[in-house]
């Protein structure tokens, strides 16, 4: 990172909008630290804290042993006691194993002690297939998260929201969940340091539509985009609503747009059933059924574990295509 | 001593090795599923010697770094290579690939992507034996990386308390992925944890496959007599952690110093200085199994893929019904 200093990055990658909100981040607050497995020495497996070891120092740049519950347990105390952590899960698979410190005692810290203290600490982690991972490193767990009342939960797909979201998890006083995707990491954008960023719980309209909103997060926003850019040369005007954040949800923008194109499809790589995609389309439902010209569609993951074989896994998310067609059949 | 153990061995850890050989290559021509294949190069001498020392019916559960394990209780590498290719006559057909490699019929109950996650299913498949009255022994492998998961505490007190079957096997290759093992524990001496939990113990640290083997056989043959046992082997990673990992974090004088502890060229050398094999007898060895690696990499190349299909099946029992695919749902819902 040669260039840290700028404030505009008309080319930055995911993964480097990232490292550059660590980066900010510690400078202005000398409590933030960093721990996980391998985020020092290795700089993370996705390379997202590369280098951050030689700026920082191993106080603040903490290789931890494999030892996932107490990773996010520690977390949990330093962060109760002064400092603000962001640690980090190689895999969001390891939500598994590490669960109980991030459900029964990171959400309800504040809750449970009557609002004595909480608990300001960024727990980062990727998901998402794309690299024949198999079904213990390559699942889509939002949905564990956004059903454990007390968490912030941010998906950007976009490095300048990814910038902005971590800066401001690493400001608030509520724990935030922070899930990134593996094959997000390469990707590439505009970073504004100046923007006023994206707020959470704020939604971004990254395409305006009059005929259909298609409503995602994280990396299906890529594929929503194309998939609107193929639609437009069918004459169907797609308006495509990046969440950004889950929690806190943008249900107003939510709303208001499929009030106006008064069809609408939500679009993730997580699972059909129970999942924050069920949670969207409820509340299309309950918001906007006297306007609904057809039935809200999930378009999601199968309801299956994810399969190692490509041409099984690229089939068991969603694809541009399917996209495309799905929803001109909504529009029809 | 008897002469014809050591040429077994060596047999054993020839075969895994060129067989992790085949799984690079696969990955070099661009026909294996991912990235994410972990090489156990270097790290023979555990399997060959644990493997031979357990008997047929024993059963055991690996890390994500199981092939050799598996090469060596017996698996087909035609149908290994073929789920590291993602494909239809896999193991799993090709559904869980390097990382979940498995085979009930020859005791292999899964290789496991979640560090210490297949610890806890041994202390079960003992309790089975043990109600059962099966005489078998199951034995968990897992790197030094899982020394730190409170799970194999837990499944050790159980073993302990509930005197089973159970041998937990540690392979200490030194690393775990990029951090090196003095950066990840505070206490090395893996044995005195093992024994605070009254279990047997065993710490290889050496070349001698043949004396590994006779101890682990020990440490196994007093497990199936209901005292749980604990083996550290204490070996190299040759090369990074899977298969796109260059190893940064470590010097290379290091790596080609600590590539000189080699079990492979021991045991040949060992053959070789108490006459027990010639120089042409190790030569044949080698290229038969070259030759049968070679096949089996032919094998995975040639497997079919699966059709989509197979994305919606073995997630419930066969007399249920597939889960419906989204297409369908989709579909039904707009046709309505």
């Amino acid at each position: 990172m040669s260039d840290l200093n700028k404030n505009y990055f008309e080319k930055i990658t995911y993964r480097d909008a990232l490292r550059l909100a660590m980066h900010d981040a510690m400078q202005e607050d000398k409590n933030i630290i960093i721990m996980g497995e391998d985020v020092a020495n290795y700089g993370g497996a996705y390379g997202a804290t590369k280098d951050l070891l030689k700026l920082f120092g191993k106080e603040r740049v903490i290789d931890t042993p494999i030892s996932e519950p107490a990773i996010v347990g520690a977390a949990v105390g330093a962060a109760m006691s002064g400092l603000r952590p962001v640690a980090e899960l190689m895999y969001v698979d390891f939500f598994g194993m590490s669960m109980d410190q991030i459900a029964n005692q990171l959400a309800k810290i504040r809750y449970m002690f009557g609002g004595q203290i909480s608990a300001p600490m960024v727990l980062r982690t990727q998901g998402g297939t794309g690299r024949s991972g198999g079904a213990q490193h390559s699942q889509s767990l939002e949905s564990w998260i956004m059903h454990t009342p007390g968490l912030f939960l941010s998906m950007p797909a976009k490095p300048n929201d990814a910038y902005h979201l971590l800066r401001h998890a690493l400001k608030i006083d509520n724990p935030t969940i922070f899930i990134e995707h593996k094959l997000l990491y390469n990707t590439t954008g505009t970073l504004d340091k100046n923007d006023i960023g994206a707020p959470f719980g704020k939604a971004n309209i990254l395409r305006k539509g009059k005929d259909v909103s298609i409503i995602s997060y994280s990396r299906m926003i890529n594929y929503a985009e194309k998939a609107a850019e193929i639609l437009e040369k069918e004459n169907i005007s797609a308006e495509v609503i990046d969440l950004r954040t889950l929690y806190p949800l943008d249900r107003e923008t939510i709303i208001t747009s499929v009030n106006k194109t008064k069809r609408a499809l939500v679009l993730s790589e997580s699972y059909y059933t129970s999942s924050v995609p069920s949670e969207i389309t409820s509340i299309i439902f309950e918001n906007c059924y006297k306007v609904l010209k057809k039935p809200v569609i999930r378009y999601t993951a199968e309801d299956t574990p994810v399969p190692v074989a490509p041409n099984l896994e690229k089939n068991y998310i969603p694809t541009i295509e399917k996209i495309v067609e799905y929803t001109k059949k909504v529009c029809n | 001593m008897s002469n014809t153990l050591l040429p077994k061995l060596y047999k054993t850890m020839k075969r895994i090795r060129t067989f992790e050989e085949r799984v690079s290559e696969l990955f070099i021509k661009g026909e294996s599923a991912g990235t994410m294949l972990h090489l156990s190069i270097g790290e023979e001498l555990g399997p060959a010697c644990v493997g031979t020392a357990m008997q047929e019916n024993d059963t055991f559960t690996t890390h994500h770094r199981g092939h050799g394990i598996f090469v060596a209780r017996g698996g087909d590498p035609n149908r290994m290579l073929a789920e590291i290719a993602g494909k239809k006559d896999g193991y799993c057909k090709g559904k869980g690939g390097s990382m979940h490699i498995a085979d009930m019929t020859l005791g292999h109950l899964g290789a496991n992507a979640i560090v210490g996650g297949g610890i806890p299913t041994v202390v079960g498949a003992a309790m089975s034996y043990k109600y059962l009255k099966q005489e078998r022994v199951s034995v968990a492998f897992f790197g030094d990386g899982a020394m730190q998961q409170g799970i194999l505490y837990e499944s050790m007190n159980m073993a302990s308390l509930w005197k089973l079957p159970v041998v937990f096997c540690c392979i200490n290759n030194q690393y775990g992925m990029g951090t090196k093992i003095e950066n990840a524990v505070g206490v090395k001496d893996f044995s005195k944890r093992a024994e605070s939990f009254g279990l047997n113990t065993l710490h290889v640290n050496d070349l001698d496959v043949e004396s590994a083997y006779h101890k682990s056989k020990e440490i196994i043959d007093s497990a199936r007599k209901f005292k749980p046992g604990f083996i550290e082997i204490e070996c190299y990673r040759f090369y990074g952690h899977a298969r796109m990992d260059k190893s940064p974090y470590r010097d290379e004088s290091e790596e080609s110093e600590k590539r000189k502890l080699d079990p492979i060229s021991f045991a040949s050398n060992q053959m070789i200085k108490n006459n027990i094999l010639d120089e042409a007898d190790i030569k044949k060895i080698d290229n038969d199994i070259m030759i049968e690696m070679d096949k089996a990499m032919e094998f995975a190349i040639n497997s079919p893929i699966n059709d989509e299909t197979e994305i919606f099946k073995d997630v419930y029992s066969e007399n249920d019904p597939l889960p419906v695919s989204l297409d369908e749902k989709i579909n039904k819902i707009l046709n309505n």
